[in-house]
């Protein structure tokens, strides 16, 4: 290796001066639009340095000329929708739910924004049309567990079933054989005394002893026709719908274990502007009830 | 600048040299870019509610990154309109605090998780996590009925909260001692719950969370961890356009 640099006889350029055994380097500059884009960065970089926030230092950071700020953008963001959804939604905040529904233009601007937000908080478990699944009510029938008036609705999106708010709809249903409230023998006497309130053929000397224990344990909630009462969210027994299953082994199950959903109270999460139309929304879809 | 290029040569002939310079010369730039975050006072929002997490809740954050959670989930409600509308408050640096390492993730197959505390029932959770398809026909997900029939295996529990009170989170003696007895009176509604909520207050998840009664499930322990996501901080005290929390 040597320090002599030499024009290359060959390409016309200049090698760098180093050399192993005779053979040595070209020195070729690189290409100047990549050097260009490179010095241009450099810019770049100081420009967003004085601009931007950008350097840390102990106790603060350089805040940058335009004071660019992502929080305080956001601020503005949310301001600007609201103003934007204020427009339509000062009539919802004035309309009762009633009015909502009577009033075609108020109605098609509740059944948007109650269909956007049924998809993002809703949908998880009631499903994409709200049809539900074992667990968890279908909203498109006429069945209701706590009403299906505009007001029970309300009530029931605001405060949820058996969540952690104050006003929440509460009574549960006791686990009657884990908790030792009745015999097991009981327990199968009561299955086939629901599985004949749906007019399914059942048992009838279970029947005939399970009687009086529907009569001492169940109608209270369930009523002693067993039709149900909205008050306690106890479903009606008489039907073919059947949250938790309708075959014996579901039934048995429930009477054992006295399952009960859980809905959180959207209260606390969505505006009042919100809730009301994703009330009429639901109330709407449900085909009235 | 000439006899810069000329001594150059002494580095590339050098071995030991050429190293010790080429650590010198990165250190600036690791310096110079990390030592000022020891001295920033501005990072970590002043709210309140904040807490390290229940010894349950812990453990179920290690199941959360044992089962690669995070690698479909992000935890960072990012401060643009859009995500604000669905997810709820931009999430804050001060509800990472305790988080060692945080969980703010990347990727997004599925939805953020920042707040996902309260949005779901225990049931919903236990059965999406059995089958996420049962209930959300189009999802990618997939099932970890496993966690329903694991029990929690939490004999080194009080090890997790030393290590976690080694890198900073304010765990006193005395909860690290009662961890155990904490964990189970976080499943289990039956027991007293007054040591717990001594410990961490009385803003507490208590509940059998799905694993069923006297046992504590890995489901218990994962549940009870999303149940509180983004639960904690008071926004009702906390000031958004305060000079301080504006950046």
């Amino acid at each position: 290796m040597s320090g002599n640099r030499d024009k290359d006889p060959h390409s016309g350029m200049e090698t760098t001066g180093h050399e192993w055994d005779g053979i040595t380097e070209l020195d070729t500059p690189l290409p100047r639009w990549w050097l260009w884009i490179w010095y241009g960065t450099i810019v770049f970089a100081l420009v967003y340095w004085v601009l931007m926030p950008a350097w840390p230092y102990p106790g603060g950071y350089t805040k940058g000329i335009l004071h660019n700020s992502q929080r305080v953008q956001v601020a503005q963001d949310l301001k600007a929708l609201q103003a934007q959804r204020d427009v339509q939604g000062r009539a919802l905040t004035n309309a009762s739910l009633d009015q909502i529904e009577r009033d075609p233009k108020l109605q098609a601007y509740a059944m948007t924004l109650g269909q956007l937000t049924f998809n993002a908080n809703c949908a998880a478990c009631h499903g994409a049309g709200g049809t539900g699944s074992k667990g968890y009510p279908n909203l498109r029938d006429d069945v209701w567990l706590w009403g299906g008036s505009l007001q029970d609705i309300q009530t029931t999106l605001i405060h949820g079933i058996r969540s952690q708010d104050p006003e929440a709809r509460n009574s549960k249903m006791p686990s009657f054989g884990a908790d030792g409230l009745l015999k097991p023998a009981e327990v199968n006497d009561l299955t086939e005394y629901v599985v004949a309130l749906s007019r399914r053929p059942a048992n009838q000397a279970a029947v005939a002893r399970a009687a009086p224990l529907f009569a001492n344990n169940c109608a209270v909630c369930h009523a002693a026709d067993g039709k149900g009462n909205a008050t306690f969210g106890a479903p009606n027994l008489t039907d073919k719908d059947w949250l938790y299953g309708g075959d014996r082994a579901s039934i048995h199950d429930q009477i054992w274990n006295g399952r009960g959903g859980v809905m959180p109270n959207w209260g606390k999460r969505l505006d009042a502007n919100t809730l009301k139309a994703l009330t009429v929304y639901i109330h709407a879809n449900a085909g009235g009830g | 600048m000439a006899s810069i290029f000329k001594n150059h040569g002494k580095l590339e002939r050098h071995s030991m040299l050429l190293l010790l310079f080429i650590i010198l010369v990165v250190s600036v730039g690791g310096l110079v870019e990390i030592t000022p975050l020891f001295f920033l006072e501005s990072t970590i929002e002043k709210v309140d509610g904040m807490r390290p997490y229940t010894p349950l809740e812990l453990a179920g954050r290690d199941i959360y990154i044992r089962e690669g959670c995070y690698l479909c989930h992000s935890q960072m409600i990012r401060p643009l309109r859009d995500e604000v509308e669905r997810y709820g408050h931009y999430s804050l640096a001060a509800e990472s605090m305790y988080d060692h390492p945080f969980q703010w993730g990347s990727k997004r197959n599925g939805p953020d998780l920042a707040r996902v505390g309260g949005k779901y029932s225990d049931a919903w959770h236990r059965d999406h996590l059995i089958n996420p398809r049962s209930l959300v026909p189009e999802s990618i997900m997939p099932p970890y009925k496993f966690l329903a029939e694991h029990d929690l295996d939490y004999r080194d529990i009080k090890d997790k909260l030393r290590a976690m009170k080694t890198v900073g989170v304010p765990y006193t003696e005395a909860e690290i001692a009662s961890a155990e007895d904490d964990l189970r009176a976080q499943a289990d509604p039956n027991q007293s719950p007054t040591k717990l909520q001594a410990h961490y207050g009385s803003k507490l998840n208590i509940r059998d969370f799905g694993g069923g009664p006297n046992r504590v499930t890995e489901m218990d322990a994962l549940i009870a961890y999303l149940q509180m996501q983004g639960t904690l901080v008071d926004f009702t005290t906390y000031k958004a356009d305060a000079p301080a929390n504006q950046r």
